[in-house]
């Protein structure tokens, strides 16, 4: 199924990049979200970026993965960005009405 | 056609995967949608998570990272499916502390537990990826989702998705 993995967090001019896993569920968001917070406090991180190239599957561990990401840099003026967003996460974006604080990149 | 199945397993998070994936693998023989598909994996996902993190709440959480010892605990959930012609019946249940307000419970956005990431939004997938959501529920007994879904009936997607 794909662990998570440190070098999947990379922080780069300001923007923290995240490639998620396979599958993003409640099984592997804990340390998505820690792995997330350790480069937020860190580092100077201005927007989020979730990279979705490997990712199939998400439930609505994700839409807490991103919710409290936004949370944490919106007070500072920070965005998240989505990239490479297939179909089915284009549906769990829209039914949970993330989209509205997501700004989904077309690659 | 009628087939059943049901598998039960401890609640832990590890398990998550392997209740989406038996459960897909259960009802592949009707060639549902790529679509139908993803609706069923969701919606099982969202039920059994729900079963772990919510229903036995006090007995695990996600320490992996620090290497620290899981609490054991002994609850598990059971997954029952019933494939009935086209019509797909799915049960998640478990023995853990159950739902006061049902109601409230399946609100969107409603959650008990902000601290752990959640947002809320569980029951409102269910509902929107399955046709048909009811959930049993009694404090101190366990909660126990149903849920139908009619196969063959969804939107062909692009199989490179
Ligand atoms: N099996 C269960 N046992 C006990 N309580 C439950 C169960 N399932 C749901 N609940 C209660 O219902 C609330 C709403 O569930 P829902 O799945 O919609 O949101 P969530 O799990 O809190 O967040 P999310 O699913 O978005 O991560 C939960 O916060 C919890 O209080
Ligand atoms: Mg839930």
């Amino acid at each position: 199924m794909g662990r998570v993995l440190e070098e999947d967090f990379q922080v780069i001019d300001h923007c923290l990049m995240i490639r998620l896993p396979a599958e993003v569920d409640h099984h592997q968001a804990a340390c998505i979200c820690e792995y997330a917070d350790r480069l937020l406090y860190r580092e100077d991180v201005c927007n989020v970026v979730f990279d979705f190239e490997n990712t199939t599957f998400m439930d609505s561990s994700g839409i807490g993965i991103i919710m409290g990401r936004y949370r944490k840099i919106s007070c500072f003026g920070g965005r998240i960005y989505a990239i490479h967003v297939n179909r089915q996460i284009r549906r769990i974006l829209g039914v949970s009405g993330l989209e509205k604080i997501v700004e989904v990149l077309e690659a | 056609m009628r087939n059943e199945m049901e598998i039960i397993f401890d609640a832990r998070s590890e398990n998550e995967g392997f209740a989406r994936v038996a459960v897909t693998a259960f009802v592949t023989g009707l060639n549902p949608t790529l679509e139908e598909l993803a609706d069923i994996k969701t919606a099982v996902s969202e039920a059994v998570t729900n079963s772990i993190i919510h229903g036995y709440e006090n007995l695990r959480n996600d320490n992996t990272l620090q290497g620290r010892q899981e609490p054991y605990h002994g609850g598990k959930v059971s997954v029952r499916c019933l494939l009935e012609e086209d019509m797909l019946h799915i049960e998640v249940a478990d023995r853990g502390v159950g739902i006061a307000d049902i109601e409230q419970a399946m609100e969107p956005l409603f959650t008990t537990k902000p601290e752990l990431e959640r947002s809320g939004m569980g029951f409102a997938f269910m509902e929107a990826f399955m046709d048909e959501l009811e959930v049993e529920s009694e404090p101190g007994k366990g909660t126990t989702v149903k849920m139908t879904k009619k196969l063959g009936v969804g939107d062909w997607i692009d199989s490179e998705d």
